[in-house]
């Protein structure tokens, strides 16, 4: 039942109104920076507060709402949101990617693809790419207006001369329908091949800093590299312990004092449902 | 009769309608050319239900809005002040259009946004009297193969189109059916 102390989920219908509005204006202008005015939620700015006012100003009542942080539906984090959206706008939620319409993410992309009913939203830390290159909003707001990218590419350039190859491996810059550079939230680059070409709609909010963007469905997003250095989705060279996967984000676990380590699935619902079919196909 | 036009129309759970309108809302942005069936709802004529459901769903007393002489009746300026709020001003100046084709006259009249903030351009609200039998061919963001859909004047939007960044937003209205068509849309005519 839905708390009565609060509107639908939780926000009033003039902040979701100017969210809604820069939510559209996003996917018109795909991976550019909307600026919204952001509100107070009840929890730190850490926990995703820009993902948790697009998700409210996303959500119906008909919706199944998921949330994930790095991978897992079961970190305090997610556990929060999920249940801030029970309380407040009274939806059914999930752990399972395919039964989702809705699925907040902090960090990932689910390993299941994604499909046309579903909306993917991404609470982001800091949306400008460019930021550490140019600390002036002025500046940035000129860079992306000219789509003049060089200092990005004399960065990541730099990686190569100093490691031998780009040393950047979350938050790894993507150019939308070639115009806008956009920042894909601290996602491993692993999961940037799948920003394009998603049949989800992928709605990007970033609280702290006030900015919302958006990527439509089957939009070209490319990861910027070099003829000569060619973008790599890198994981760890490993099969998941648990399930055996060998085509998924791995994190590395320290099992006991000793340091004994093992590799597993980071998407921690699409690591279970393989164990479960793998025990259900030896039980036959 | 008009009078109870204005007061018992508008949505009939605020906040729930909204949330359920926005995402058709959204739907048709995302994925352009799409139709999205609105739930009916009564609202002084020539005003469209899908117009109407826009208008409640994303206008209010910060979003200025232009009302085409098609659509310029005491009855839809009541029913705007009344369920919306929003301020009523010249084209330049419009966050949202509502209006015929005709009565919306060229888009270049409207704020197309700026190189530093393009999201500050107007959305018209093209009210049609159908959206079908197509006549464009849609390609772009949000669109895997083709879309269709039927369009006042394809070379209209192809001008609008090679504005990007800038440029309008459209969403296309008939009855209780909505289509949208961002400014990355790609038009042919068939
Ligand atoms: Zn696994």
């Amino acid at each position: 039942m839905t708390d009565q102390a609060y509107n639908f989920a939780y926000l009033d219908e003039a902040t979701k109104r100017m969210i809604r509005r820069a939510l559209l204006k996003g996917l018109a202008i795909p991976g550019y920076q909307v600026p919204f005015a952001s509100r107070e939620m009840p929890m730190p700015y850490g926990w995703g507060t820009g993902g948790v006012q697009v998700t409210a100003a996303c959500l119906t009542p008909e919706d199944t709402l998921k949330v994930i942080d790095q991978g897992a539906d079961d970190t305090t984090n997610a556990v929060s949101i999920r249940k801030f959206f029970e309380r407040t706008a009274d939806v059914a939620t999930t752990e399972a990617t395919a039964e989702a319409t809705v699925i907040q993410t902090r960090h990932r992309i689910p390993e299941v693809p994604l499909t046309e009913g579903q909306i993917l939203v991404y609470q982001v830390p800091i949306p400008e790419p460019l930021r550490f290159l140019e600390p002036r909003e002025s500046e940035t707001r000129k860079m992306h207006a000219l789509s003049e990218y060089g200092l990005m590419h004399v960065k990541l350039y730099e990686d190569i001369a100093r490691h031998g190859a780009i040393a950047t491996s979350y938050a790894y810059p993507v150019q939308v329908e070639g115009h806008y550079v956009m920042d894909p939230s601290p996602i491993p680059k692993f999961d940037n091949p799948k920003l394009g070409d998603n049949a989800a709609i992928q709605l990007f909010g970033a609280g702290r800093e006030q900015r919302i963007y958006a990527l439509p469905p089957y939009t070209r997003v490319v990861s910027l590299d070099f003829e000569d250095h060619p973008f790599e989705p890198t994981k760890a060279d490993h099969s998941c312990d648990l399930c055996g996967a060998g085509d998924t984000y791995l994190d590395e676990v320290i099992t006991d004092d000793q340091g004994s380590r093992m590799f597993v699935c980071s998407d921690t619902n699409y690591c279970v449902t393989r164990q479960a079919e793998a025990e259900a196909g030896a039980a036959q | 009769m008009a009078h109870d036009t204005v007061l018992a129309a508008g949505f009939a759970d605020p906040a729930r309608d909204a949330a359920r309108a926005f995402r058709l809302c959204l739907n048709a942005m995302a994925r352009p050319g799409t139709l999205q069936d609105v739930a009916p709802i009564a609202a002084p004529a020539p005003l469209s239900a899908a117009a109407a459901t826009v208008l409640l769903t994303l206008a209010d007393s910060t979003t200025p809005l232009f009302i085409g002489t098609s659509h310029d009746t005491p009855e839809v300026r009541a029913w705007i002040a009344f369920h919306t709020g929003a301020p009523l001003v010249d084209r330049a100046q419009a966050v949202f259009a509502v209006g015929s084709w005709a009565a919306l006259g060229p888009t270049e009249a409207f704020a197309q946004g700026t190189a530093e903030y393009p999201d500050r351009s107007t959305t018209l609200i093209v009210e049609r009297s159908a959206l079908t039998p197509a006549n464009a061919r849609l390609t772009g963001p949000g669109i895997q193969h083709a879309h269709e859909l039927r369009l006042p004047d394809p070379a209209a939007f192809q001008a609008n189109a090679a504005l990007f960044p800038l440029g309008v937003d459209f969403y296309f209205t008939a009855g209780t059916q909505l289509a949208a068509l961002p400014r990355t849309t790609k038009v042919e005519a068939l």
